[in-house]
């Protein structure tokens, strides 16, 4: 691989030049010549674009200073496998499932559990899948090099060693969810954990996918992880992300997917943890007739920053997207919505909705929306919306009037905010767990459960 | 006295709403407020259920007690109801689980036990006859697509569940047609009990119909300008509220609002 050097950087790269100073050059030894060739581009890539900052348009309402003052270096694998089964236990939706746990980004066979697996579903390592040449990585990642949208991606690309690779052959039904398990362990030394995971769905093939990122330790870490989906003809995959960091750390990621024609995609992420998440999703409607609703619920307080940046872009005809995004932001807590839907020349009779709705819940809190259309076909039908309130004082009370006190008045009417987001989750199991965790956060945010929260 | 109020003023910012009311409602009576719009009436149900937007002076005494002293929970837990008239929707928040919340909560301030989802349900749907609702209003959210009549029904079954010492009801008859309004009278009926004091706001004669008075108060500009017993609803629909402002209809040898 031909090294890359740091002469002279522009100042505006020169924050991207001390950031890989520090991280030192991206891992080698056992990659595939493409996958070299590809870590190669993404520094380029980087030292020509520099780090993203607030001049960008996409990068607006996100400060990055926070994360870059910290000293990161690049975590390595089989530092810390030692977590508590009854730590990993609560983070698992169910604890019979199918389970890949990852330690600073690298798989931990031990805590994971696969071996209920049938030969046409394959969940292993991304290592692993990079050591057997396993099909469709080098078209999965040759797509994503062309298209880096700012330089955290390529980062990734950069650095990453490990993440899930799950692959459904065609017509076949996953019954239960299989869950991801991210856990950072920063030690006491700052660590980048960079994952990188692929799920292909094959033709007409059915499986759920729960991703939760916590850590087993305060500390400060930095997870920088892709998920790229792939989903071939009629193929439908439902996706559930918890991310629930301590509120020392960074977290972000980018949910990458590409639809083949009349797939379904679904996405729902419940953003808890982290001084500053970025959560992006970015959505290729290529298959004619394809379906995709993208769901986000956040709740930033504290310190907190949530950042959700949506971009869908139907480009086959007759695609369907749907988006609800809902904040919860309490305490200096700042919550923004960024979404994007690209209707471009060809995709007709594109239906497209987007809304966002917030409720602040102290008078420091903040919210920036910016709900965007582009329009580029004429047979379209597209809505979106935004709107950002307070909980109700005639709603408060009149519950109070009937004797719940304030403070359950309150968490009554945040929980009925965020239940719209928590109903549309099919799975009852992941429904009673995301409830759970909600309770926890909204009774933990001042609101007494009383006994009257169930 | 179980409501004693004593020159009691309610103000939104410069605006004085209410000027200097006096009531007395003894425990078993069934006081009526009538008045035209912008009196007032309102107003005095909102600030005795502890609506927090207006400034208060005066005295106020439930049982003995300095309402003002009380959140609205705190209220709801003494014994005081309010039957808004315009019920909030509450959109989320399903019936069955929000009456059972604010039941357990009063009992629980009560120092009764709770009752569990089995429990409830038995109490409710008994309740539920009395305002002719059917099992289906339980699963739905707060108010939330009710129409006037059902949300006027609502009010009433959720104060026969929660069994009031107090009842505010405020413009209950308003926007029901004569078969709602003969539901909503007789669920009202069916709790009245010398045990319990209700005071009925409305703008219209008609209700006293079905809900008859033991006293009748008539409120102009922020006070009560003039109490009687049922008769008075009727000579008020004779001769409207023009003639209120006659010097004439006031006594002013009784203190006004108050019992004699």
């Amino acid at each position: 691989m031909t090294p890359v050097t740091f002469t002279n950087p522009a100042p505006a790269t020169s924050a991207a030049a001390q950031l890989l100073a520090v991280l030192g050059l991206p891992p080698s030894g056992s990659d595939p010549p493409w996958l070299a060739q590809a870590r190669y581009e993404s520094l380029e890539w980087v030292m020509a674009h520099g780090l993203p900052t607030r001049k960008d348009e996409d990068w607006k309402y996100t400060r990055l200073d926070a994360l870059l003052d910290v000293p990161f270096e690049r975590a390595e694998a089989g530092v810390s496998n030692q977590v508590a089964p009854a730590t990993l236990e609560a983070l698992t939706v169910n604890p019979s499932s199918t389970r890949a746990v990852f330690v600073n980004g690298y798989f931990v066979p031990d805590l994971s559990s696969l071996s209920d697996l049938k030969g046409d579903v394959t969940v292993t390592s991304l290592a692993a899948a990079l050591a057997r040449g396993a099909t469709g990585l080098e078209s999965v990642f040759s797509r994503a090099f062309d298209q880096y949208d700012h330089a955290f991606t390529a980062l990734n690309t950069a650095f990453t060693e490990d993440g899930a690779y799950i692959q459904i052959a065609a017509d076949t039904v996953v019954d239960e969810p299989i869950e991801l398990v991210f856990l950072s362990d920063a030690q006491g030394t700052p660590l980048l954990s960079s994952p990188h995971s692929v799920i292909l769905a094959g033709p007409r093939s059915r499986v759920s996918v729960i991703e939760t990122h916590a850590a087993i330790a305060d500390g400060a870490t930095w997870t920088n992880a892709v998920v790229h989906v792939v989903l071939d003809e009629g193929a439908r995959v439902d996706h559930f992300k918890i991310q629930d960091e301590p509120d020392t750390g960074f977290h972000l990621a980018l949910l990458d997917v590409y639809q083949g024609p009349g797939s379904q995609f679904s996405s729902s992420s419940m953003m808890l943890g982290s001084k500053i998440v970025r959560n992006e999703v970015h959505v290729h409607l290529e298959g004619e007739g394809s379906r995709v609703s993208i769901d986000g619920l956040y709740l930033p307080r504290g310190d907190q920053h949530h950042d959700n940046v949506v971009l869908i872009e139907h480009v086959a005809p007759r695609c369907v997207s749907h988006q609800l995004y809902k904040g919860i932001v309490d305490g200096h807590g700042h919550g923004v919505f960024n979404g994007r839907i690209i209707v471009w020349p060809g995709a007709d009779g594109a239906d497209a909705n987007q809304t966002n709705k917030n409720l602040l819940l102290s008078e420091y809190a903040e919210i920036d929306t910016r709900p965007r259309l582009e329009i580029f076909t004429d047979d379209v039908k597209c809505t979106h919306g935004a709107a950002v309130g307070a909980l109700d004082e005639e709603a408060l009370f009149y519950l109070r009037s009937r004797g719940v006190p304030r403070e359950a008045a309150r968490a009554l009417l945040t929980h009925a905010f965020a239940r719209e987001i928590l109903e549309r989750v099919e799975s009852e199991s992941l429904r009673t767990h995301v409830e759970a965790l909600l309770g926890e956060r909204l009774s933990a945010d001042g609101f007494t459960k009383d006994g009257t929260l169930q | 006295m179980m409501l004693h109020i004593e020159n009691l003023h309610a103000r939104i910012g410069d605006n004085e709403i209410l000027r200097g009311v006096n009531l007395d409602v003894a425990a078993g009576e069934v006081h009526a407020i009538m008045g035209p719009n912008g009196s007032g009436k309102s107003t005095l149900a909102n600030v005795l259920a502890g609506h927090e937007a207006y400034d208060t002076e005066g005295i106020v005494l439930f049982e003995g007690e300095d309402l003002f002293a009380l959140s609205p929970e705190d209220r709801a837990a003494s014994g005081v109801f309010l039957a808004f008239q315009h019920p909030v929707e509450i959109p989320g928040v399903g019936n069955l689980y929000f009456l059972r919340t604010a039941l357990n909560s009063l009992r629980r301030r009560r120092g009764l036990d709770e009752l569990d989802v089995m429990q409830f349900l038995a109490l409710a749907e008994d309740r539920m006859k009395s305002v002719e609702m059917d099992r289906s209003f339980m699963n739905r959210s707060v108010n939330e697509g009710f129409s006037g009549g059902e949300k006027k029904r609502n009010e009433i079954l959720q104060m026969s569940i929660l069994e009031p010492k107090l009842a505010l009801l405020d413009e209950t008859d308003s926007g029901l047609d004569i078969d709602a309004l003969r539901i909503v009278a007789s669920g009202v009926n069916a709790l009245r009990r010398p045990d319990r004091a209700m005071v009925v706001i409305t703008h219209h004669q008609r209700l006293l119909d079905y809900i008859v008075p033991d006293r009748v108060h008539v409120m102009a500009g922020g006070r009560i300008v003039r109490s009687g017993g049922k008769d008075l609803a009727l000579e008020l629909e004779e001769y409207g509220y023009s003639e209120l402002g006659h010097a004439g209809m006031v006594d002013s040898s009784v203190p006004v609002g108050a019992t004699p």
